[in-house]
């Protein structure tokens, strides 16, 4: 008998119920339950940022965190920063603006760990952007941009 | 990762009860179990959830000394007024750890539970042999690639690194580990591999981490955190050291020190031979170089670690010589 259990997610405002695996992380219920593909599974072993999601407004993995570990949190993706139709975020505008990505993979981690750094106040600098943004790897090394963009959102959102 | 059973505790209570059960294991943040699982390390049948017990995550930090709930987040120590002001190091320890997203996750009680990163421990299809994972079934690290190894503490089963940072500062100022209502020094929390490095804590089964206590001082007070790495963040130690300084009112003689260190040693390393070479003496870098040398007695290399016999002494000596220029 295959192991199943009811889960309520609330994701970007709608609450969805999934029946899953225990085993299910955030980011395949997500991804492969969901077809919220925008949060995208890089390493899938907590080492690259690429699945950051904000959990109850905090940035936080998606692939370390259990479905059922979710249930009664707020998630928020990259699908929800902004209205469908409506103008883009200010980290969103400000990576396009400063050419942010190169291979865009690693973009929306990037997005959603910047709005909470924005948030937390650690965005002061560009040293403490760097650091504060470490947990989000680019292999293109589009780091300078990102840093750019960080810094010109931290600007617009203040 | 295999399939298990997930069981959201209600109450400390049933999460005893449910972590008695052969299989169990405990999850709060989730960031070392879940990520063992994938790995194939740790098989759990039944994941007990405790992430969402309440008031057990509160965070009370003065003069007097600070108590932290076994279910407050990293980030959140790391960023309190209290903590930041009374004990510098703890905050210093958490915030150099991991990253933002990982510190938003893991809770301190997990952070002390967490697991050596020795890639011989972690690989359990390539590398068959390891006493921390499989009791008796040999170390594939000595002899193989210990860059990362540690060079005290170690023994002919084990030579895995403590991969920790705020353990280090624990140490350090000389904190408590509160299982419910059973009390451990923070130092003797972490045992020596010794021939059974699957035992990393004196622990039964079922029990709980619920809170750390640190008692304030003029020591703590005036602490710090110095972690030197392979890049600049995101990454474990090579060597870190926690210190703790009180100077006599002259400012320049040394009153009272506490030195551990982290990175190189298979749990959390007190350095009492430095702490008493120094008391009583004046800060001065001749002084302070010195006496830092004997943080590293007793070490061992193996190969690709040697480096971490020159480099330990060097980062606690200017993590001292760094609180003395700070009055």
């Amino acid at each position: 008998m295959t192991n199943r259990m009811q889960v309520n997610l609330d994701i970007n405002g709608q609450v969805e119920t999934l029946e899953i695996e225990p085993r299910v992380t955030l980011l395949d219920a997500l991804r492969e339950h969901l077809g919220l593909t925008g949060t995208k599974k890089g390493c899938d072993q907590g080492q690259c940022g690429a699945c950051t999601v904000l959990m109850d407004g905090e940035r936080v993995l998606a692939c370390l965190t259990l479905a059922a570990q979710a249930e009664g949190r707020k998630i928020t993706t990259i699908e929800g920063l902004s209205a469908p139709g409506g103008a883009p975020h200010p980290v969103q505008a400000a990576f396009l603006e400063q050419d942010g990505f190169q291979c865009g993979y690693c973009t929306p981690g990037q997005i959603m760990s910047a709005v909470a750094c924005i948030q937390e106040g650690h965005a002061g600098s560009d040293d403490e952007i760097r650091e504060y943004m470490s947990g989000n790897l680019c292999r293109c090394g589009a780091y300078p941009h990102i840093v750019a963009a960080v810094r010109q959102a931290a600007e617009a959102m203040s | 990762m295999r399939d298990f059973t997930y069981r959201r505790a209600a109450s400390l209570q049933e999460a005893h009860d449910l972590a008695a059960h052969p299989g169990a294991m405990l999850l709060a943040g989730g960031t070392t179990l879940l990520d063992l699982a994938k790995c194939g390390v740790t098989e759990p049948e039944t994941v007990v959830d405790i992430g969402h017990l309440g008031g057990m995550d509160g965070i009370e930090a003065n003069e007097e000394g600070a108590t932290i709930g076994a279910l407050a987040r990293m980030s959140h120590v790391a960023d309190h007024a209290g903590i930041r002001g009374y004990f510098p190091a703890v905050s210093e320890s958490l915030w150099q750890a991991a990253s933002a997203q990982l510190r938003n996750m893991a809770t301190i009680g997990g952070n002390l539970m967490q697991r050596t990163r020795c890639p011989y421990f972690r690989d359990a299809a390539t590398y068959p042999a390891c006493n921390k994972r499989e009791p008796g079934s040999g170390c594939a690290a000595i002899g193989g690639v210990t860059r990362n190894h540690a060079v005290l503490g170690t023994s002919d089963s084990c030579i895995a690194t403590y991969p920790g940072d705020l353990a280090i500062a624990l140490v350090a100022l000389d904190a408590t580990v509160h299982l419910g209502a059973r009390e451990i020094a923070a130092e003797d929390f972490f045992l020596l591999p010794g021939d059974t490095p699957h035992r990393e804590h004196p622990m039964e089964t079922a029990e709980i981490i619920t809170a750390v206590t640190i008692p304030g001082s003029a020591i703590a007070r005036r602490s710090t955190y110095l972690k030197v790495r392979d890049r600049q963040s995101y990454e474990f130690a090579a060597a870190s050291a926690a210190i703790g300084l009180e100077l006599e009112p002259d400012g320049k003689t040394i009153r009272d020190l506490r030195v551990a260190l982290g990175g190189v040693a298979t749990r959390p390393w007190r350095a009492r031979a430095v702490e008493e070479a120094l008391k009583g003496q004046a800060l001065t870098p001749e002084t302070v170089r010195e006496a830092s040398l004997l943080a590293v007695e007793g070490a061992v290399a193996r190969g690709d670690n040697h480096y971490k016999i020159e480099l330990a002494p060097r980062v606690v000596a200017r993590a001292i010589l760094k609180l003395g220029e700070s009055a």
